[in-house]
């Protein structure tokens, strides 16, 4: 209480700068006076009187120090002399100021665009209550990019069996559809959900209601759908009479009951849904009941655990259950082990996701130490040059306390002001990047206050580290030394061996960081080149859902199109995920057990035309037939993978198996691919002709030099009398397929960025170390000149250090790049940076590098004026 | 002769508080005169040094300030002790006769009282 309020009594007299130094000048001479009084009373003449009192008084400077000491607050003024001083002395040397300025802004921005990032993606827990005990259920087997795990049926069995789980709920998240609303058609994709899945994630609606359990729905009456606030806000603009009304979805009528609140999106982080419709709709929307088969895995199951349970308790229950669906459903169910995950981060892909983002962080953090280092050599030459100053201030008695002090100011003040403009164009930045729809899918990533807090201690940080070290370095001379100029020849080389060895590590950070950025970029060239078992280049796709038989027609009608090459249909298109194996069995298998399958190959269903209109080649045999159908001998094309498990070396035309109970022929072999990601191992694959198959096709696939938009108006054309009158979408294969190459991109882009980052540092480093030493041996150099050195000599003089630090760094670095490997992966898809062509380039990047950063002081150095430099001094 | 004591850190605000309450108003001169004459010539003090300490108690609002006219009718600065300032002089009385009376029985101890 006493300590507020006399630290409010000063902060007062502070800031108002109110003295009462008047006051105890009057004080005090009236003390004296006094005393004189008393001492001449006792009997001294006025002259010895006048003496006694001042001794007894006291030193009234001293105590006048102390009472103003006493009065405000001695720190903060210094520390308000020491910000003027440190914004004089930058005025001074404007181009220092600039570079430390772009320099920490640059990186510093970098950092807090990437925890920005690292935030949102991993930091920041979903919009549900409790996401903690809130779990996903996946194979042991790790699998990529796949969702969905089990079958409904065998969901069910898991939630009505385990004890350990307080609520279990599936999701489908492959639900597009066309949505009409008074008349107005859009496309939209939402999730099924069974109708427990609001209750257990906790979510309340902002308008209307949600689905929930005890709700009855009458099979026969139009059902529920609960719309997304995006697609409330964006297509029903925010319109609440829109609760209650009816849509169409697929031609299917729904009520919409109610809207999710704003940050609800779902459980996962990538790929927000519109809209969610209880799963035993799914006849309605999508034309067939596919629930009731344990065969395909349909669902992707959360569950929350009940208080207390641990996860591993869990996971050996639902092991457990899975064995006994396994004796009990030999033919459908595995039994494969089950493990618990977070969700949100599309599965498996978080690993990947987590691992990514936390290399880039610590890459970035690399920069960051980089610029420091820098700054900290800027720092050090600057804080040399101004030794003569220093020592004058030493000398006139300031503290070393004191000088160290204004120095570190100096550096909070150039790192604060870098850090305000890191973090003002890091929020530009993430702003533009929002906006651009490429940017992993529906995620937002906001400055919230962890963000700026970071950017905050980053700055802090970065100040602290490129501070102290000149300030350590200027507290350590001794005046003397300092005015005297320049230092000793013995000294000389201790006083640059810090400086020396931070240039080293920046240029050592620097090309590790070159290198993972051509790292990254031959990881995109390669996932460029990959083959593909397709060419999406020159070909457009169209969404239809037809029958079997218009299916003949319209792929028929497509051919005739002037311009489009070779056109046909499958079922769903390479990379677009809800892929499963599907188990086929030798000629002969008696008991379909799935322990007895041969082999779980994908299955595509597609129309004859599609290979060629694909650009996938036939390697051997023939297309099918529109003549394939239900009555003719069932028949199919499979892929050389499949071809090799089965058969291995004989030939695999008029081979048999059995797939869907069918005795299947083989006709045709077609070459490998990837079916359902990039990074997939070659996997086997059946195409059964449309008419043979489960699935109706539902992708039309055209080769045609022809714009999209051409192909569209004349497909409408063609199509004319069909159905409904609606708008067809043709896309270029090649933009459907831009996500699968986003990690390969987004690599590329961070590495990029950082990569140019660490060469601008490296340049800047080189320059500042090779400009400063030119500039302070000048006229060593120009007596060399004049006792006759060559150039090779002068240059060696000048600039052989920074061009020595710069090899033995880039060699460094460049080892420290190929040990990092492990970390690269993370990063890019099976990096190798010991890959001759990134050796390579980065020894060229940094060679160029070095020359560029060298040239002009060496320029100086060669061009030195010995008669001139002479006569200075 | 015994040396003169310096004054310990803080004493001198205590010295000073229980000076005012005991004499009421005075100003500076005053008392430094009160102090010299109540420690009895052992305490070695520049009289000037009781000015920041004046300047801290009142800024902690213990004491306040006030100009008025001295016996010689000159102008001075008279301090008197606040609410506040008695409280704190009663609670730091009591923890110095606490912690004299500790010390003290430290210093009567003897070996056999121990035993």
């Amino acid at each position: 209480m006493r300590f507020l309020h006399r630290s409010f009594r000063r902060l007062l007299n502070f800031t108002t700068r109110r003295r009462t130094d008047e006051r105890l000048r009057e004080e005090m001479e009236w003390h004296i006076a006094a005393l004189t009084e008393e001492n001449i009373l006792a009997g001294m003449t006025p002259r010895d009187a006048g003496r006694q009192a001042r001794l007894k008084f006291g030193s009234v400077e001293a105590i006048r120090e102390n009472y103003r000491a006493e009065e405000g607050l001695p720190s903060l003024e210094t520390l308000v002399f020491d910000v003027r001083y440190a914004f004089r002395s930058l005025r001074k040397s404007p181009t220092f100021t600039i570079v430390a300025l772009v320099t920490l802004a640059l990186s510093i921005g970098a950092n807090v665009v990437v925890f920005g990032v690292l935030n949102a993606v991993l930091l920041r827990p979903l919009p549900v209550s409790e996401p903690q005990n809130l779990y996903q259920l996946r194979h042991k087997q790790w699998m990529t990019g796949r969702l969905l795990t089990t079958s409904y049926p065998a969901f069910e069995d898991l939630q009505r069996r385990n004890t350990t789980f307080s609520g279990m709920a599936a999701i489908n998240a492959y639900v597009h559809g066309d949505m009409d609303w008074r008349n107005a058609v859009m496309s939209a994709s939402g999730d099924e959900v069974t109708s427990n899945y609001f209750d257990l994630l906790g979510v309340q609606p902002q308008a209307g209601q949600l689905f929930h359990p005890k709700d009855k729905l009458r099979p026969d009456a139009a059902t529920y759908v609960v719309l997304s606030d995006q697609l409330w806000q964006n297509r029903f603009h925010g319109d609440r009479d829109i609760v209650g009304s009816a849509v169409e979805i697929n031609k299917q009528p729904f009520t919409v009951i109610g809207i999710t609140p704003a940050q609800f999106h779902g459980t996962e982080k990538f790929g927000f849904p519109d809209f969610w419709i209880p799963m035993k709709n799914e006849q309605w929307a999508e034309g067939a009941d596919n629930l009731q088969g344990r065969r395909s895995a349909l669902v992707t199951v959360i569950g929350r655990l009940k208080p207390g349970v641990t996860s591993q308790q869990a996971t050996d229950e639902l092991n457990t259950i899975e064995a006994q669906l396994a004796k009990e459903h030999p033919e459908t169910d595995d039994g494969q082990p089950l493990r618990l995950i977070h969700p949100g981060l599309i599965g498996d892909e978080g690993d990947v996701i987590r691992g990514f983002l936390y290399s880039v962080t610590f890459l970035g953090l690399l920069v960051l130490v980089a610029a420091c280092a820098n700054l900290a050599m800027l720092f050090a030459a600057r804080t040399a040059d101004r030794s003569r100053e220093l020592a004058l201030r030493v000398a006139l008695g300031s503290s070393r306390q004191r000088l160290m002090r204004q120095l570190l100011t100096e550096a909070m003040l150039v790192s604060l002001m870098g850090g305000a403009v890191g973090l003002v164009s890091a929020h530009l930045l993430l702003g533009v990047l929002n906006r651009s729809s490429s940017f992993a899918g529906t995620l937002t990533v906001s400055m919230d206050a962890q963000v700026y807090l970071a950017g905050v201690v980053l700055t802090m940080g970065s100040a602290f580290l490129f501070g102290m070290i000149p300030a350590w370095q200027a507290s350590r001379n001794s005046p003397l030394q300092m005015m005297k100029g320049a230092p000793a020849g013995s000294r000389y080389l201790r006083r640059f061996a810090l400086r020396d060895l931070l240039l080293g590590v920046q240029i050592a950070i620097c090309t590790l960081l070159v290198m993972a950025s051509f790292v990254a970029a031959r990881g995109m060239a390669r996932a460029l080149h990959i083959p593909l078992g397709f060419q999406p280049r020159g070909a457009v796709l169209v969404n239809l859902d037809l029958s079997a038989e218009r299916e003949k027609a319209v792929v028929q009608s497509a051919l005739n199109i002037p311009g489009v090459t070779a056109a046909g249909s499958v079922n769903r298109t390479p990379m677009t995920g809800g892929l499963h194996g599907v188990p086929v069995f030798r000629p002969g298998t008696k008991d379909f057990k799935l322990n007895n399958s041969a082999l779980a190959p994908y299955v595509f269903t597609m129309s004859p035309g599609y290979l060629s209109a694909a650009g996938t080649r036939l390697l051997s045999g023939r297309d099918v037939s529109w003549q394939d159908n239900t009555a003719t001998p069932y028949m199919a094309i499979v892929n050389q993978t499949f071809a090799q498990k089965m058969w291995g070396e004989t030939p695999a035309i008029g081979q048999h198996f059995l797939v869907s109970g069918h005795l299947t022929e083989v006709v045709g072999v077609a070459e490998d691919g990837k079916y359902h990601d990039i990074q997939e191992t070659p996997q086997p694959v059946v195409y059964l002709p449309l008419l043979q198959g489960e699935s109706d096709a539902s992708v039309l696939v055209l080769r045609s030099k022809l714009a999209p938009n051409e192909i569209a108006a004349q497909l409408e054309r063609s199509l004319n009398g069909g159905e409904r009158n609606l708008p067809i979408t043709v896309q270029r294969w090649d933009d459907t397929l831009a996500t699968e190459l986003f990690p390969a991109r987004a690599a590329t882009v961070a590495l990029g960025i950082l990569g140019l980052l660490a060469a601008a540092l490296a340049v800047t480093g080189i320059f500042g170390m090779a400009a400063y030493n030119v500039s302070r041996r000048m006229k060593e150099l120009g007596i060399r000149v004049a006792l006759g050195a060559r150039k090779i000599q002068v240059m060696s003089a000048a600039v052989g250090r920074p061009m020595m630090l710069l090899g033995v760094g880039s060699a460094l670095g460049m080892l420290a790049g190929v040990f990092a490997s492990r970390l690269l992966g993370q990063i890019v898809y099976r990096a190798d940076p010991s890959d001759p062509a990134v050796v390579g380039c980065t020894i060229l990047t940094m060679t160029l590098l070095g020359a560029a950063a060298i040239a002009i002081p060496a320029r100086r150095a060669l061009s030195v004026d010995t008669s001139k430099l002479m006569r200075q001094e | 002769m015994k040396q003169k004591k310096d004054v310990q850190q803080g004493t001198l605000a205590l010295m000073l508080l229980k000076t005012l309450e005991l004499l009421g108003p005075l100003h500076g001169y005053g008392i430094a005169r009160r102090i010299e004459q109540i420690s009895g010539a052992l305490l070695s003090v520049n009289q000037g040094t009781l000015y920041p300490v004046l300047l801290r108690l009142e800024n902690e609002g213990a004491i306040s300030s006030d100009w008025g006219p001295s016996e010689n009718n000159r102008r001075a600065r008279f301090y008197r002790l606040t609410p506040a300032g008695q409280k704190l002089l009663n609670a730091e009385k009591r923890d110095w006769e606490q912690t004299a009376a500790i010390i003290a029985r430290f210093f009567e101890v003897k070996a056999e009282d121990l035993a």
